[in-house]
């Protein structure tokens, strides 16, 4: 039985720079980068040394802590750098693309009649793994831990995220073949939201339950479905997948070949001409955005406004993200900012903020604070834009007190940074949200296990 | 080079040093910073608290400015009671606005004058930011004082307010008690006379006092509690064409303000209506008791539990209070149904100080402070309720 899901408490944040339903193809970068900080809590052991030849799909390094979650090459070629940190942590490994790329073949596999446990070695083996998350923490999937169902949210409501509809479109084989596997992996079910106005690729897959999604952001983030669907409780843990992983998870089954291609969205107001472009993994930004992206004072974004990282123009496209922003910076003063009447920002209040006469209109925004850092002063603007059920004041101060029992009971098994994007971006006190949950859940996840 | 470039560099200029707090303070007044996002979400919603705090401070200044003139309409209207005729034509007058100035505007001199030099010498001593709160407080307080408070005393009163009310827990947001309440209450306490009787409320009359010129104006909240009749009409009661404290007898103007505080979604409705709901509970019951003959008009109690429970919303400090006091966010409940109980408790509790307190009709500020106190007990037992919850969700599930 599918349930639909409707959320009213969120907010939609309409920006300039949509990205236009055209996909070109990038020529192969000549540099890759693999950073070992996309995958959070995940401490890396090199296994891939400097010099050394690779094909796509061979592993770079393993998990500290589990040395059968391998992470994969996204390309052939040699490996020219590994850049390292503080205390010799690895920071990037850079690769320099053959141009003819060659993959390492992990053979061609029948889903159906395969095991669970055939599919986790399967996914171990040719560094697919990682793409399995799990809730609580947001972490890489603990695959000694059972979860009670796999999600999978195949609408995106984030601003200006990438439409999956169409990223998606044509890609029914490999989704089926992918669902098929990793299906083995739960007893429960694997729980699959589209929009419910869309025409998505998922409609025809068998095998999973299918819910629609409707209302504002954050209706397609995966913790909001979680919580809607099948919260989660203490000592459980459900995995998430992203639909675009689950592309390369079934290419990968069919194939037998660890194709980190992906359809990337390039969004937002720097972009000359934002349109959708098919990259691979670990892909130099200033590659694939050439002649398009205006680098004058702007911020560069692997992900979206809400939850992405900042990277340098240099930088590349990180693991899991299939949108590029770009944003101006808004490193200027304002003269009497802070009280004359706004038109050009968006704001949930009326405090002289107009965006509410006009909820269509898309806004350039810029990456200014619109105000100072402060102790946390407004009450009850949060739960407007919060659809769990969890006081998110209560769940953050618990969080920046680090009161374990507290941070437990409120909900903290429940929660992932970008369920608090929104609660971030309208807060008056301006208080990192997303950090302060990050270090409370990797307090929890190192307390409670 | 421009004054926005001047600046910049004298920022950069006091960067780590002392006197950053109190020049970041005037810089920030002038030009919102230039600060750019790092980590976490990379836009911002246009709001800070500087915009919030303006917010309420607009939504406050009509009722400053009939103060200023009611100062001023008070004065003569007790000299020659014949004006209290022609209330609208005799109230707009200069010579009443000429009152308020010399009374009215220096009590928010003295008020912003000393709490935020307070501000700035805890911000530069702790090295942090000079933060938004006393905005709002600065304003609030002159107008919950009667006009005729010494300035002096009311300097001493912000200093212990900001001092023992706020600063001492933190600053801005870390507070229990409502700060512009707390200088109310130490006045009252410090110098009861000067807070009560039928002298302060109306300018001078203190001072001629014992003279042939004796004037007085009786609050109306005192003259019940005294069983005495009350000449004001249900419309000078309504509009605020009445003794009381500087900024709070127009209900008129406090529910425009609370009108523009619910639109800009500065103020929470919850907090405003459930306390005058609270109020009108606790005006029906004591109208009830009268109306079933168990007070007897020889009782002491008898004209405040009389009064009509409607006219109990418009008499005294309970739409101020309600509106700007009851609904400041960091001493009120932080949860929506927690502002429900914590609104109904005050203005419940406000109507029953009220009707037995002999010596002081006015419970409002009392009951804020009260609920001040409980408001975390009120979020707790929420809380609790959310908690259990899960607990219970968790149990079903493993069951």
């Amino acid at each position: 039985m599918s349930k639909d899901i409707r959320i009213k408490k969120g907010l939609d944040i309409k920006l300039v720079g949509v990205a236009e339903k055209t996909t070109t193809q990038s020529s192969l970068s000549s540099v890759y980068a693999i950073k070992p900080e996309d995958f959070h809590g995940i401490t890396p052991k090199l296994i891939a040394r400097e010099g050394a030849k690779v094909k796509a799909g061979e592993a770079l390094f393993h998990s500290k802590s589990d040395d059968r979650i391998l992470f994969p090459s996204p390309v052939s070629g040699t490996i020219t750098e590994v850049i390292r940190g503080e205390r010799r942590k690895v920071l990037t490994v850079k690769i320099d693309a053959d141009t003819h790329q060659d993959y390492k073949d992990f053979g061609i596999k029948d889903a159906s009649k395969m095991t669970g446990e055939e599919v986790k070695n399967h996914l171990f083996a040719s560094g697919c793994w990682p793409f399995v998350k799990q809730r609580p923490y947001d972490v890489v999937a603990n695959p000694n831990q059972a979860p009670k169902a796999i999600f999978i949210s195949a609408y995106a409501s984030a601003p200006l995220a990438a439409d999956l509809d169409y990223t998606l479109a044509g890609k029914e084989v490999e989704l089926q073949a992918a669902i098929t596997a990793i299906s083995k992996l739960t007893s429960g079910k694997v729980h699959v939201s589209v929009g419910s106005k869309s025409n998505s690729p998922f409609e025809k897959i068998s095998g999973i339950e299918l819910h629609k999604v409707s209302g504002p952001h954050p209706s397609g983030n995966v913790g909001t479905q979680i919580a809607t669907i099948d919260p989660i409780n203490k000592g459980q843990v459900v995995w998430v997948i992203a639909p675009q992983d689950l592309v390369i998870i079934g290419e990968l089954l069919l194939t037998g070949k660890f194709n980190a291609t992906r359809i990337v969205a390039l969004t937002g107001s720097k972009f000359a001409k934002p349109q959708y472009v098919a990259a691979i993994i670990g892909a130099s930004v200033a590659h694939f955005t050439k002649d398009n992206l205006g680098t004058d004072n702007t911020r560069i974004i692997s992900g979206n406004v809400l939850s992405g990282i900042k990277i340098k123009e240099t930088g590349f496209l990180r693991y899991y993200d299939n949108q590029i922003t770009a944003i101006p910076e808004g490193n200027d003063y304002e003269f009497f900012g802070w009280n004359k009447p706004v038109f050009d920002k968006v704001s949930t209040t009326r405090a002289f903020t107009f965006s509410w006469l006009n909820p269509n209109k898309k806004y350039d925004l810029t990456t200014n604070t619109n105000g100072e850092h402060r102790a946390f002063v407004v009450t009850g603007s949060y739960e407007a834009v919060f659809p769990l059920d969890i006081y998110p004041m209560q769940l953050l101060k618990a969080f920046m007190y680090k009161d374990l029992d507290e941070m437990e009971a409120l909900g903290g098994y429940e929660v992932a940074p970008e369920d608090f994007a929104l609660t971030e971006f309208i807060c008056v006190s301006k208080q990192p949200h997303q950090k302060i949950i990050r270090e409370g859940l990797d307090l929890m996840r190192q307390e409670l296990g | 080079m421009s004054l926005k470039q001047n600046l910049h560099n004298l920022k950069e200029k006091y960067k780590g040093t002392k006197m950053a707090p109190a020049f970041n303070a005037i810089h920030t007044f002038l030009y919102m910073p230039n600060e750019v996002t790092h980590g976490g979400t990379h836009i911002k919603a246009a709001d800070d608290l500087k915009r919030t705090m303006n917010i309420v401070i607009i939504s406050l200044l009509p009722c400053l400015l009939f103060g200023m003139f009611n100062a001023g309409y008070q004065h003569y209207a007790a000299i020659d009671p014949s004006l209290r005729d022609n209330v609208l034509a005799n109230f707009f007058a200069f010579d009443n606005l000429w009152i308020g100035i010399i009374k009215v505007l220096p009590l928010v001199i003295v008020s912003y004058g000393v709490g935020l030099g307070v501000e700035f010498i805890f911000a530069i001593i702790k090295g942090h930011e000079v933060e938004e709160g006393y905005l709002v407080t600065g304003m609030l307080v002159p107008l919950i004082v009667p006009v005729d408070t010494p300035l002096w005393m009311l300097a001493v009163a912000v200093v212990f307010g900001v001092v023992i009310g706020k600063e001492v827990f933190g600053g801005t947001g870390m507070n229990i008690l409502n700060p512009a309440l707390t200088i109310r209450a130490f006045l009252f306490f410090a110098y009861p006379t000067w807070m009560s009787g039928d002298k302060v409320w109306v300018y001078d009359a203190v001072n001629r006092a014992g003279t042939a010129d004796a004037i007085s104006g009786e609050t109306i909240l005192g003259s019940y509690a005294q069983n005495q009749e009350v000449i004001y009409s249900n419309w000078d009661k309504f509009m605020g064409f009445i003794p009381g404290s500087v900024g709070e007898t127009s209900t008129f103007l406090i529910l425009l303000g609370a009108a523009f505080l619910i639109f800009t979604k500065i103020g929470s409705w919850r907090i405003i209506v459930s306390t005058f709901l609270g109020a009108a509970a606790m005006g029906m019951i004591f109208n009830q008791v009268v109306a079933a003959d168990i007070i007897t008009s020889s009782s002491k109690f008898y004209g405040l539990m009389s009064t009509a429970w409607w006219e109990h919303l418009m008499i005294g400090g309970l739409a101020f209070g309600a509106v700007f006091m009851a609904t400041d966010p960091v001493t009120a409940s932080q949860t929506n149904k927690g502002k429900w109980i914590y609104g109904f408790l005050i203005g419940f509790i406000s109507i029953m100080i009220r009707v037995f307190n002999p010596a002081y009709p006015e419970g409002v500020f009392l009951a804020i402070l009260l609920m001040n106190v409980f408001a975390p007990t009120i979020d707790h037992y929420v809380v609790q309720a959310n908690v259990k919850n899960r607990l219970k969700r968790a149990k079903v599930k493993t069951a």
